[in-house]
Protein backbone atom coordinates (compact mmCIF):
# COMPACT_ATOMS: atom_id res chain seq x y z
CA UNK A 1 0.00 0.00 0.00
CA UNK A 2 2.69 2.29 0.70
CA UNK A 3 3.69 2.61 -3.25
CA UNK A 4 -0.25 3.69 -3.58
CA UNK A 5 -0.07 6.18 -0.95
CA UNK A 6 3.27 8.06 -2.57
CA UNK A 7 1.61 8.56 -5.77
CA UNK A 8 -0.50 10.80 -3.97
CA UNK A 9 2.93 13.29 -3.72
CA UNK A 10 3.85 12.54 -7.60
CA UNK A 11 3.52 16.28 -8.25
CA UNK A 12 5.96 17.71 -6.03
CA UNK A 13 8.36 20.25 -6.63
CA UNK A 14 12.11 19.74 -6.32
CA UNK A 15 11.95 22.26 -3.41
CA UNK A 16 9.76 20.93 -1.57
CA UNK A 17 11.19 17.39 -2.28
CA UNK A 18 14.31 18.96 -0.50
CA UNK A 19 12.63 20.39 2.31
CA UNK A 20 11.16 17.10 3.12
CA UNK A 21 14.53 15.50 2.76
CA UNK A 22 15.87 18.21 5.38
CA UNK A 23 13.41 17.62 7.57
CA UNK A 24 13.68 14.39 7.53
CA UNK A 25 17.60 14.65 7.92
CA UNK A 26 16.67 16.46 10.92
CA UNK A 27 14.60 13.73 12.53
CA UNK A 28 17.10 11.04 12.13
CA UNK A 29 20.72 13.27 13.27
CA UNK A 30 18.44 14.51 16.71
CA UNK A 31 17.52 10.67 17.23
CA UNK A 32 21.02 9.80 16.95
CA UNK A 33 22.71 12.40 18.74
CA UNK A 34 22.83 11.65 21.99
CA UNK A 35 24.07 8.45 21.49
CA UNK A 36 27.08 10.26 19.20
CA UNK A 37 27.66 12.83 21.78
CA UNK A 38 28.15 10.28 24.83
CA UNK A 39 29.95 7.91 22.79
CA UNK A 40 32.13 10.79 21.96
CA UNK A 41 32.17 12.00 25.62
CA UNK A 42 33.39 8.57 26.46
CA UNK A 43 36.42 8.68 24.53
CA UNK A 44 38.12 12.13 25.15
CA UNK A 45 40.50 13.06 27.19
CA UNK A 46 39.34 14.33 30.47
CA UNK A 47 41.12 18.45 29.49
CA UNK A 48 39.32 17.75 26.19
CA UNK A 49 35.93 17.47 27.92
CA UNK A 50 35.89 20.54 30.17
CA UNK A 51 37.27 22.14 26.93
CA UNK A 52 34.65 25.41 26.19
CA UNK A 53 33.65 25.73 23.48
CA UNK A 54 33.15 21.34 23.14
CA UNK A 55 34.98 20.02 20.46
CA UNK A 56 32.94 18.56 17.94
CA UNK A 57 34.99 15.44 16.91
CA UNK A 58 37.76 13.93 19.19
CA UNK A 59 41.33 15.12 18.72
CA UNK A 60 42.84 12.52 20.31
CA UNK A 61 40.66 9.20 21.43
CA UNK A 62 41.32 7.18 24.32
CA UNK A 63 39.77 4.32 26.08
CA UNK A 64 40.61 4.36 28.87
CA UNK A 65 37.46 4.84 30.12
CA UNK A 66 36.32 1.79 28.97
CA UNK A 67 39.35 -0.21 30.84
CA UNK A 68 38.10 1.20 34.14
CA UNK A 69 34.63 0.31 33.64
CA UNK A 70 35.00 -2.95 32.11
CA UNK A 71 37.87 -3.35 35.60
CA UNK A 72 35.17 -2.49 37.92
CA UNK A 73 33.95 -5.95 39.33
CA UNK A 74 30.50 -4.21 40.13
CA UNK A 75 29.67 -3.37 36.62
CA UNK A 76 30.64 -6.48 35.85
CA UNK A 77 28.15 -8.15 38.10
CA UNK A 78 25.56 -5.98 37.14
CA UNK A 79 25.75 -6.89 33.93
CA UNK A 80 25.64 -10.30 34.67
CA UNK A 81 22.46 -9.53 37.04
CA UNK A 82 20.81 -7.83 33.88
CA UNK A 83 21.39 -10.75 31.68
CA UNK A 84 20.38 -13.20 34.36
CA UNK A 85 17.08 -11.32 35.36
CA UNK A 86 16.26 -10.49 31.34
CA UNK A 87 16.44 -14.11 29.91
CA UNK A 88 14.76 -15.59 32.98
CA UNK A 89 11.68 -12.72 32.22
CA UNK A 90 12.11 -13.86 28.77
CA UNK A 91 11.59 -17.63 29.12
CA UNK A 92 8.72 -17.76 31.90
CA UNK A 93 7.04 -15.55 29.88
CA UNK A 94 7.30 -16.82 26.61
CA UNK A 95 6.35 -20.35 28.55
CA UNK A 96 3.46 -19.02 29.89
CA UNK A 97 2.49 -16.75 27.54
CA UNK A 98 2.36 -18.65 25.02
CA UNK A 99 0.08 -21.57 26.76
CA UNK A 100 -2.30 -18.81 27.62
CA UNK A 101 -2.18 -16.91 24.30
CA UNK A 102 -2.74 -20.19 22.65
CA UNK A 103 -5.36 -21.10 24.28
CA UNK A 104 -7.23 -17.73 23.71
CA UNK A 105 -6.27 -17.51 20.24
CA UNK A 106 -7.33 -20.80 19.12
CA UNK A 107 -10.35 -22.69 21.88
CA UNK A 108 -13.36 -21.73 22.89
CA UNK A 109 -14.24 -20.90 26.46
CA UNK A 110 -16.59 -18.68 28.36
CA UNK A 111 -14.49 -15.94 30.29
CA UNK A 112 -12.27 -15.12 27.41
CA UNK A 113 -13.26 -11.50 26.98
CA UNK A 114 -12.94 -10.69 30.96
CA UNK A 115 -9.41 -12.47 31.05
CA UNK A 116 -8.40 -10.54 28.09
CA UNK A 117 -9.61 -7.41 29.61
CA UNK A 118 -7.50 -8.24 32.97
CA UNK A 119 -4.06 -8.84 31.31
CA UNK A 120 -4.67 -5.87 29.46
CA UNK A 121 -5.73 -4.02 32.58
CA UNK A 122 -2.01 -5.07 33.71
CA UNK A 123 -0.32 -2.95 30.64
CA UNK A 124 -2.21 -0.03 32.20
CA UNK A 125 -1.39 -1.00 35.94
CA UNK A 126 0.76 2.04 37.60
CA UNK A 127 3.67 -0.31 38.78
CA UNK A 128 4.73 2.03 41.72
CA UNK A 129 1.27 1.77 43.02
CA UNK A 130 2.37 -1.73 44.67
CA UNK A 131 6.10 -1.86 45.60
CA UNK A 132 5.20 -1.23 49.04
CA UNK A 133 2.58 -4.20 49.54
CA UNK A 134 4.94 -6.28 47.59
CA UNK A 135 7.95 -5.06 49.52
CA UNK A 136 6.26 -6.42 53.19
CA UNK A 137 5.07 -9.94 51.30
CA UNK A 138 8.72 -10.41 49.51
CA UNK A 139 10.30 -9.66 52.78
CA UNK A 140 8.20 -12.30 54.77
CA UNK A 141 9.11 -14.80 52.33
CA UNK A 142 12.47 -13.98 52.07
CA UNK A 143 13.48 -12.99 48.39
CA UNK A 144 13.81 -9.50 49.15
CA UNK A 145 17.42 -8.62 47.54
CA UNK A 146 17.45 -12.36 45.53
CA UNK A 147 16.80 -12.02 41.65
CA UNK A 148 13.58 -13.55 41.74
CA UNK A 149 12.22 -10.84 43.38
CA UNK A 150 12.92 -8.66 40.14
CA UNK A 151 12.15 -11.93 37.72
CA UNK A 152 8.79 -12.35 39.52
CA UNK A 153 7.55 -8.35 39.11
CA UNK A 154 9.06 -8.47 35.55
CA UNK A 155 6.97 -11.55 34.61
CA UNK A 156 3.52 -10.03 35.64
CA UNK A 157 4.28 -6.91 33.70
CA UNK A 158 5.76 -8.63 30.58
CA UNK A 159 3.63 -10.81 30.16
CA UNK A 160 0.41 -8.63 29.19
CA UNK A 161 2.98 -7.73 26.04
CA UNK A 162 3.55 -11.34 25.47
CA UNK A 163 0.29 -12.46 25.32
CA UNK A 164 -1.17 -10.14 22.97
CA UNK A 165 1.97 -10.26 20.57
CA UNK A 166 1.65 -14.02 20.41
CA UNK A 167 -2.40 -14.07 20.21
CA UNK A 168 -1.57 -11.72 17.50
CA UNK A 169 0.55 -14.08 16.07
CA UNK A 170 -1.04 -16.90 16.65
CA UNK A 171 -4.87 -15.72 14.84
CA UNK A 172 -2.62 -15.70 11.93
CA UNK A 173 -1.80 -19.32 11.44
CA UNK A 174 -3.91 -21.49 9.30
CA UNK A 175 -6.04 -23.51 11.66
CA UNK A 176 -6.20 -26.57 9.03
CA UNK A 177 -2.56 -28.04 10.03
CA UNK A 178 -3.65 -28.61 13.53
CA UNK A 179 -6.81 -29.52 12.83
CA UNK A 180 -5.63 -32.67 10.74
CA UNK A 181 -2.93 -33.64 13.70
CA UNK A 182 -6.26 -33.61 16.12
CA UNK A 183 -7.79 -36.13 13.30
CA UNK A 184 -4.59 -37.91 14.00
CA UNK A 185 -5.20 -38.38 17.47
CA UNK A 186 -3.29 -35.52 18.62
CA UNK A 187 -4.30 -34.17 21.91
CA UNK A 188 -4.93 -30.10 22.23
CA UNK A 189 -1.60 -30.15 23.52
CA UNK A 190 0.24 -32.01 21.31
CA UNK A 191 -0.90 -30.02 18.60
CA UNK A 192 0.43 -26.89 20.35
CA UNK A 193 3.02 -28.60 21.15
CA UNK A 194 4.16 -29.90 17.42
CA UNK A 195 2.24 -28.25 15.17
CA UNK A 196 1.62 -24.56 16.25
CA UNK A 197 5.09 -24.05 18.23
CA UNK A 198 7.07 -24.16 15.15
CA UNK A 199 5.07 -22.29 12.97
CA UNK A 200 4.88 -19.63 14.99
CA UNK A 201 8.60 -19.91 15.72
CA UNK A 202 9.02 -16.30 13.92
CA UNK A 203 6.50 -14.93 15.91
CA UNK A 204 7.76 -15.78 19.34
CA UNK A 205 11.04 -15.12 18.48
CA UNK A 206 9.66 -11.31 18.14
CA UNK A 207 7.82 -11.50 21.39
CA UNK A 208 11.10 -12.34 22.88
CA UNK A 209 13.34 -9.84 21.81
CA UNK A 210 10.52 -7.13 22.70
CA UNK A 211 9.77 -9.32 26.16
CA UNK A 212 13.55 -9.39 26.81
CA UNK A 213 14.11 -5.15 25.94
CA UNK A 214 11.37 -4.74 28.46
CA UNK A 215 12.89 -6.65 31.05
CA UNK A 216 16.52 -4.82 30.41
CA UNK A 217 15.11 -1.54 30.66
CA UNK A 218 13.17 -1.97 33.77
CA UNK A 219 14.48 0.08 36.56
CA UNK A 220 11.63 0.59 39.31
CA UNK A 221 11.03 -2.87 40.90
CA UNK A 222 14.98 -3.52 40.50
CA UNK A 223 15.75 -0.26 42.45
CA UNK A 224 12.88 -1.31 45.06
CA UNK A 225 14.08 -4.72 45.66
CA UNK A 226 17.56 -4.91 45.31
CA UNK A 227 19.28 -3.52 47.69
CA UNK A 228 23.26 -4.59 47.42
CA UNK A 229 25.07 -4.17 44.10
CA UNK A 230 25.29 -8.59 44.21
CA UNK A 231 22.07 -8.36 42.52
CA UNK A 232 21.46 -5.15 40.94
CA UNK A 233 21.47 -4.64 37.29
CA UNK A 234 22.52 -2.42 35.35
CA UNK A 235 19.75 -0.12 35.22
CA UNK A 236 19.92 0.37 38.74
CA UNK A 237 24.00 -0.11 38.66
CA UNK A 238 24.63 3.04 36.34
CA UNK A 239 22.83 5.95 38.23
CA UNK A 240 24.37 4.96 41.14
CA UNK A 241 27.85 5.05 39.40
CA UNK A 242 27.04 8.82 38.56
CA UNK A 243 27.06 9.62 41.92
CA UNK A 244 29.95 7.33 42.47
CA UNK A 245 32.38 8.86 40.05
CA UNK A 246 30.78 12.08 40.61
CA UNK A 247 32.67 14.20 38.21
CA UNK A 248 33.73 11.22 36.41
CA UNK A 249 32.15 11.83 33.61
CA UNK A 250 33.66 10.36 30.84
CA UNK A 251 33.40 6.98 32.91
CA UNK A 252 29.45 7.94 33.11
CA UNK A 253 29.43 7.90 29.34
CA UNK A 254 31.03 4.78 28.86
CA UNK A 255 28.96 2.93 30.98
CA UNK A 256 25.85 4.45 29.33
CA UNK A 257 27.47 3.40 25.98
CA UNK A 258 28.08 0.04 26.83
CA UNK A 259 24.58 -1.14 28.11
CA UNK A 260 22.94 1.12 25.41
CA UNK A 261 24.93 -0.05 21.95
CA UNK A 262 24.43 -3.69 22.44
CA UNK A 263 20.61 -2.54 22.49
CA UNK A 264 21.01 -0.36 19.63
CA UNK A 265 22.12 -3.00 17.25
CA UNK A 266 19.87 -5.94 18.35
CA UNK A 267 17.27 -3.24 17.67
CA UNK A 268 18.87 -2.15 14.15
CA UNK A 269 19.41 -6.43 12.83
CA UNK A 270 16.07 -7.23 14.11
CA UNK A 271 14.28 -3.69 12.77
CA UNK A 272 11.57 -5.11 10.68
CA UNK A 273 10.77 -7.73 13.18
CA UNK A 274 10.00 -5.08 16.11
CA UNK A 275 8.15 -3.04 13.85
CA UNK A 276 5.75 -5.59 13.25
CA UNK A 277 6.04 -7.03 16.42
CA UNK A 278 5.15 -3.48 17.87
CA UNK A 279 2.37 -2.58 15.75
CA UNK A 280 0.81 -5.75 15.81
CA UNK A 281 -1.32 -5.59 18.98
CA UNK A 282 -1.86 -1.54 18.55
CA UNK A 283 -3.18 -1.32 15.16
CA UNK A 284 -5.93 -3.86 15.01
CA UNK A 285 -7.99 -2.37 17.89
CA UNK B 1 -18.77 -12.81 21.45
CA UNK B 2 -19.76 -16.20 22.52
CA UNK B 3 -20.99 -15.17 25.77
CA UNK B 4 -23.67 -13.89 24.44
CA UNK B 5 -25.56 -17.32 22.48
CA UNK B 6 -24.63 -18.86 26.43
CA UNK B 7 -26.39 -16.66 28.20
CA UNK B 8 -29.29 -17.95 26.99
CA UNK B 9 -29.22 -21.12 28.31
CA UNK B 10 -27.65 -19.77 31.59
CA UNK B 11 -28.87 -23.25 33.79
CA UNK B 12 -25.96 -25.03 31.86
CA UNK B 13 -23.52 -22.70 31.90
CA UNK B 14 -21.02 -23.73 34.22
CA UNK B 15 -21.52 -27.18 33.70
CA UNK B 16 -20.96 -26.53 30.11
CA UNK B 17 -17.73 -24.06 30.65
CA UNK B 18 -15.90 -26.71 32.79
CA UNK B 19 -17.46 -30.16 31.74
CA UNK B 20 -16.33 -30.15 28.00
CA UNK B 21 -12.39 -31.01 27.84
CA UNK B 22 -11.94 -28.55 25.67
CA UNK B 23 -13.08 -25.68 27.49
CA UNK B 24 -11.37 -27.30 30.64
CA UNK B 25 -7.91 -27.33 29.13
CA UNK B 26 -8.65 -24.36 27.57
CA UNK B 27 -8.84 -22.64 31.45
CA UNK B 28 -6.12 -25.30 32.63
CA UNK B 29 -3.88 -23.43 29.99
CA UNK B 30 -5.00 -19.35 30.64
CA UNK B 31 -4.74 -20.30 34.74
CA UNK B 32 -1.29 -20.44 35.08
CA UNK B 33 -0.94 -16.56 33.61
CA UNK B 34 -3.80 -15.17 35.65
CA UNK B 35 -2.88 -16.69 38.67
CA UNK B 36 0.76 -14.73 38.77
CA UNK B 37 -0.97 -11.48 37.68
CA UNK B 38 -3.52 -11.91 40.64
CA UNK B 39 -1.46 -12.51 42.84
CA UNK B 40 1.65 -10.10 42.12
CA UNK B 41 -0.67 -7.07 40.80
CA UNK B 42 -4.12 -7.58 41.96
CA UNK B 43 -3.49 -8.84 45.08
CA UNK B 44 -0.71 -6.17 46.41
CA UNK B 45 -3.21 -3.19 45.47
CA UNK B 46 -6.25 -4.33 47.63
CA UNK B 47 -3.12 -4.70 50.35
CA UNK B 48 -2.50 -1.25 49.34
CA UNK B 49 -5.17 -0.09 49.60
CA UNK B 50 -6.15 -1.71 53.51
CA UNK B 51 -3.03 0.03 54.40
CA UNK B 52 -3.68 3.34 53.16
CA UNK B 53 -6.87 3.17 55.97
CA UNK B 54 -4.62 2.87 58.22
CA UNK B 55 -1.68 4.12 60.65
CA UNK B 56 0.56 0.77 59.73
CA UNK B 57 4.18 1.36 59.30
CA UNK B 58 6.79 -0.89 57.05
CA UNK B 59 7.81 -2.71 60.07
CA UNK B 60 4.44 -2.30 62.30
CA UNK B 61 0.80 -3.12 61.54
CA UNK B 62 -1.75 -0.04 62.73
CA UNK B 63 -5.07 0.81 63.58
CA UNK B 64 -7.62 1.82 60.87
CA UNK B 65 -7.60 6.16 60.58
CA UNK B 66 -10.51 6.11 58.21
CA UNK B 67 -9.47 8.59 55.38
CA UNK B 68 -6.32 10.74 57.65
CA UNK B 69 -3.74 9.48 55.10
CA UNK B 70 -5.62 10.95 52.08
CA UNK B 71 -6.10 14.23 53.60
CA UNK B 72 -2.92 14.85 54.75
CA UNK B 73 -1.62 13.66 51.76
CA UNK B 74 -3.40 16.43 49.83
CA UNK B 75 -2.09 18.92 52.42
CA UNK B 76 1.59 17.74 51.78
CA UNK B 77 3.49 20.22 49.44
CA UNK B 78 5.61 17.46 48.26
CA UNK B 79 2.76 15.49 47.09
CA UNK B 80 1.12 18.30 45.24
CA UNK B 81 3.88 19.37 43.59
CA UNK B 82 4.20 15.98 42.43
CA UNK B 83 0.96 15.96 41.41
CA UNK B 84 1.08 19.30 39.57
CA UNK B 85 4.53 18.22 37.52
CA UNK B 86 3.09 14.80 36.81
CA UNK B 87 -0.41 16.50 35.55
CA UNK B 88 2.02 19.40 33.42
CA UNK B 89 4.38 16.45 32.24
CA UNK B 90 1.74 14.12 30.98
CA UNK B 91 -0.07 16.84 29.25
CA UNK B 92 2.69 18.64 27.62
CA UNK B 93 4.03 15.60 26.67
CA UNK B 94 1.69 13.66 25.37
CA UNK B 95 0.61 16.48 23.12
CA UNK B 96 3.57 17.73 21.73
CA UNK B 97 4.70 13.77 20.97
CA UNK B 98 1.25 13.25 19.29
CA UNK B 99 1.45 16.01 17.04
CA UNK B 100 5.47 15.71 16.04
CA UNK B 101 4.64 11.98 15.54
CA UNK B 102 1.44 12.73 13.41
CA UNK B 103 3.90 14.73 11.54
CA UNK B 104 6.76 12.16 11.25
CA UNK B 105 4.31 9.52 10.50
CA UNK B 106 2.48 11.29 7.55
CA UNK B 107 6.08 12.39 5.60
CA UNK B 108 6.74 8.71 6.58
CA UNK B 109 4.14 7.06 4.88
CA UNK B 110 5.54 8.36 1.43
CA UNK B 111 7.78 5.92 -0.59
CA UNK B 112 11.14 7.72 -0.74
CA UNK B 113 14.82 6.64 -0.60
CA UNK B 114 15.94 5.92 2.96
CA UNK B 115 13.20 5.06 4.76
CA UNK B 116 14.09 2.05 5.78
CA UNK B 117 17.47 4.07 7.23
CA UNK B 118 14.25 6.56 9.22
CA UNK B 119 12.57 3.99 10.30
CA UNK B 120 15.64 2.36 11.95
CA UNK B 121 16.34 5.41 13.22
CA UNK B 122 13.08 5.81 14.88
CA UNK B 123 13.86 2.80 16.84
CA UNK B 124 17.40 3.87 18.16
CA UNK B 125 15.82 6.11 20.95
CA UNK B 126 13.20 3.77 21.92
CA UNK B 127 15.58 1.08 22.75
CA UNK B 128 17.51 2.89 25.55
CA UNK B 129 16.79 2.11 29.15
CA UNK B 130 14.48 5.13 30.11
CA UNK B 131 17.08 5.64 32.88
CA UNK B 132 19.94 5.11 31.19
CA UNK B 133 18.68 7.79 28.64
CA UNK B 134 18.21 10.38 31.47
CA UNK B 135 21.71 9.53 32.84
CA UNK B 136 23.21 10.62 29.47
CA UNK B 137 21.00 13.89 29.00
CA UNK B 138 21.89 14.90 32.45
CA UNK B 139 25.40 14.84 31.16
CA UNK B 140 24.72 16.63 28.55
CA UNK B 141 22.68 19.02 31.01
CA UNK B 142 25.67 19.07 33.11
CA UNK B 143 26.99 22.76 33.35
CA UNK B 144 30.75 21.75 33.19
CA UNK B 145 30.89 19.34 30.30
CA UNK B 146 27.03 19.48 28.66
CA UNK B 147 26.66 20.61 24.98
CA UNK B 148 23.32 21.37 25.63
CA UNK B 149 23.68 23.61 28.57
CA UNK B 150 26.86 24.81 26.41
CA UNK B 151 23.90 25.82 23.12
CA UNK B 152 21.58 27.08 25.03
CA UNK B 153 23.58 29.32 27.23
CA UNK B 154 25.69 30.46 24.16
CA UNK B 155 22.38 31.24 22.57
CA UNK B 156 21.42 33.16 25.35
CA UNK B 157 18.03 31.42 25.81
CA UNK B 158 18.31 30.82 29.51
CA UNK B 159 21.04 32.31 31.50
CA UNK B 160 21.56 29.83 34.42
CA UNK B 161 22.87 26.04 34.36
CA UNK B 162 19.61 23.84 33.53
CA UNK B 163 20.55 21.43 36.48
CA UNK B 164 19.70 24.31 38.78
CA UNK B 165 16.25 25.21 38.55
CA UNK B 166 13.38 22.90 39.08
CA UNK B 167 11.38 24.42 36.17
CA UNK B 168 14.21 24.40 33.50
CA UNK B 169 14.59 19.78 35.10
CA UNK B 170 10.64 19.69 34.03
CA UNK B 171 10.77 21.31 31.22
CA UNK B 172 14.33 19.61 30.17
CA UNK B 173 12.49 16.30 31.49
CA UNK B 174 9.41 16.77 28.45
CA UNK B 175 12.25 17.30 26.19
CA UNK B 176 13.85 13.86 26.77
CA UNK B 177 10.62 12.41 27.02
CA UNK B 178 9.76 14.23 23.65
CA UNK B 179 13.00 12.70 21.84
CA UNK B 180 12.62 9.20 23.28
CA UNK B 181 8.91 8.29 22.87
CA UNK B 182 7.92 10.57 19.62
CA UNK B 183 9.36 8.31 16.81
CA UNK B 184 7.71 5.24 18.58
CA UNK B 185 3.88 7.04 18.58
CA UNK B 186 5.32 7.85 15.12
CA UNK B 187 5.78 4.17 14.34
CA UNK B 188 2.03 3.14 15.63
CA UNK B 189 0.47 6.25 13.80
CA UNK B 190 2.36 5.23 10.51
CA UNK B 191 1.01 1.42 10.89
CA UNK B 192 -2.56 3.20 11.05
CA UNK B 193 -2.44 5.35 8.07
CA UNK B 194 -1.11 2.00 6.36
CA UNK B 195 -4.09 0.33 6.83
CA UNK B 196 -6.03 2.93 4.94
CA UNK B 197 -6.90 1.93 1.76
CA UNK B 198 -5.73 4.36 -0.66
CA UNK B 199 -9.36 3.88 -2.98
CA UNK B 200 -10.66 6.11 0.02
CA UNK B 201 -8.02 9.13 -1.09
CA UNK B 202 -9.23 8.30 -5.18
CA UNK B 203 -12.60 8.34 -4.16
CA UNK B 204 -11.87 11.61 -2.44
CA UNK B 205 -9.67 13.47 -4.80
CA UNK B 206 -12.29 12.09 -7.63
CA UNK B 207 -14.97 14.23 -6.09
CA UNK B 208 -12.91 17.54 -5.41
CA UNK B 209 -12.05 17.34 -1.90
CA UNK B 210 -8.28 19.34 -1.28
CA UNK B 211 -5.37 17.63 1.01
CA UNK B 212 -7.12 19.12 4.38
CA UNK B 213 -10.25 18.00 3.39
CA UNK B 214 -9.09 14.61 2.98
CA UNK B 215 -6.64 15.06 6.24
CA UNK B 216 -9.57 16.13 7.96
CA UNK B 217 -12.31 14.00 6.76
CA UNK B 218 -10.87 10.96 6.09
CA UNK B 219 -7.68 10.16 7.69
CA UNK B 220 -8.60 11.57 11.30
CA UNK B 221 -11.81 9.66 11.48
CA UNK B 222 -9.83 6.15 10.02
CA UNK B 223 -7.24 6.63 11.97
CA UNK B 224 -9.09 7.57 15.35
CA UNK B 225 -8.77 3.85 16.76
CA UNK B 226 -4.94 3.92 16.28
CA UNK B 227 -4.45 7.49 17.51
CA UNK B 228 -6.92 6.64 20.76
CA UNK B 229 -4.56 3.07 21.80
CA UNK B 230 -1.34 4.93 20.93
CA UNK B 231 -2.32 8.06 23.21
CA UNK B 232 -3.85 6.37 26.18
CA UNK B 233 -1.10 4.39 26.14
CA UNK B 234 1.73 7.02 26.14
CA UNK B 235 -0.61 9.20 28.68
CA UNK B 236 -0.76 6.06 31.04
CA UNK B 237 3.35 6.06 30.51
CA UNK B 238 3.61 9.39 30.86
CA UNK B 239 1.33 9.76 33.92
CA UNK B 240 3.31 7.22 36.34
CA UNK B 241 6.95 8.73 35.23
CA UNK B 242 9.54 8.00 37.43
CA UNK B 243 13.09 6.83 36.38
CA UNK B 244 13.40 9.76 33.78
CA UNK B 245 12.68 12.16 37.14
CA UNK B 246 14.62 10.01 39.26
CA UNK B 247 17.87 10.14 37.41
CA UNK B 248 17.38 13.21 35.06
CA UNK B 249 17.19 15.19 38.57
CA UNK B 250 18.85 13.65 40.61
CA UNK B 251 15.93 12.87 43.06
CA UNK B 252 15.15 16.83 42.98
CA UNK B 253 11.79 16.62 40.56
CA UNK B 254 8.96 15.41 42.09
CA UNK B 255 6.23 13.44 40.45
CA UNK B 256 3.01 11.02 41.83
CA UNK B 257 5.74 8.04 41.44
CA UNK B 258 8.99 9.88 43.17
CA UNK B 259 6.16 10.48 45.77
CA UNK B 260 5.31 7.04 46.43
CA UNK B 261 8.89 6.03 46.20
CA UNK B 262 10.87 8.22 48.67
CA UNK B 263 7.49 7.61 51.37
CA UNK B 264 7.50 4.41 51.21
CA UNK B 265 11.18 3.28 50.40
CA UNK B 266 13.62 5.80 50.71
CA UNK B 267 12.74 7.53 54.17
CA UNK B 268 9.35 5.04 55.39
CA UNK B 269 8.36 8.28 57.55
CA UNK B 270 4.97 8.39 55.77
CA UNK B 271 4.86 4.85 55.04
CA UNK B 272 0.67 5.29 54.89
CA UNK B 273 0.85 8.21 52.97
CA UNK B 274 2.74 6.54 50.49
CA UNK B 275 0.14 3.66 50.16
CA UNK B 276 -2.52 6.65 49.93
CA UNK B 277 -0.70 7.90 47.22
CA UNK B 278 -0.27 4.66 45.51
CA UNK B 279 -4.14 4.04 45.73
CA UNK B 280 -4.58 7.48 44.24
CA UNK B 281 -2.53 6.30 41.10
CA UNK B 282 -4.21 3.40 40.96
CA UNK B 283 -8.00 5.04 41.13
CA UNK B 284 -6.61 7.74 38.45
CA UNK B 285 -4.72 5.58 35.69
CA UNK B 286 -7.55 3.37 35.89
CA UNK B 287 -10.48 6.46 35.35
CA UNK B 288 -8.12 7.52 32.52
CA UNK B 289 -8.48 4.17 30.92
CA UNK B 290 -12.04 4.51 31.21
CA UNK B 291 -12.53 7.83 29.83
CA UNK B 292 -10.54 6.53 26.96
CA UNK B 293 -12.34 3.63 26.37
CA UNK B 294 -16.10 4.60 27.25
CA UNK B 295 -15.98 8.29 26.89
CA UNK B 296 -13.88 8.17 23.47
CA UNK B 297 -15.27 5.12 22.18
CA UNK B 298 -11.65 3.64 22.62
CA UNK B 299 -11.76 -0.36 20.70
CA UNK B 300 -9.58 -3.09 23.09
CA UNK B 301 -9.89 -5.33 20.61
CA UNK B 302 -11.21 -8.23 23.16
CA UNK B 303 -13.56 -9.14 20.56
CA UNK B 304 -12.89 -11.32 18.26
Amino acid sequence: MASATASRGGGRGALSAVLFYVFLTLFVLVSVFPLLWIFKMSIITRSELFQSPPTILPNNPIASEYGQIFGDPAFQQALINSVIISGATTVICLFFGAIAAYAIARLKFGFKGLIMTLILAISFFPGVAIIAPLFIQFSSVGIIDTLASVIITDVVFALPLTVWLLVAFFRELPRDLEEAAKVDGATTIQAFRKVIVPLAAPGVFTTAILTFIFAWNEFLFATTFLLTPDTQPVTVVIPNFASQYTTDYGAQAAAAVVVTVPLVIMVLIFQRRIVSGLTAGAVKG
Amino acid sequence: MTVNTEKKRRGGFLKREFGDPERRTAYYMVLPALVIILVVAFFPIAYATYLSFTSATVAAPGSFVGFQNYTEMFANEDFREGLVNTTLFTVISVTLEFLIGLGIALAINQAFKGRGLVRAAILVPWAFPTVISAVMWRLMFQDQVGIINYVVNALGIISQPILSDRTLLLIGSIGVDVWKTTPFMALLLLAGLQTISSDVYEAARVDGANVLQRFFRITLPLLKGTILVAVLFRTLDSYRIFDLFWALSNRELESLSTFVYKSVRVSQLLFAQGNAASVFIFVTSFLLALFFIYGLGMQTSTEE
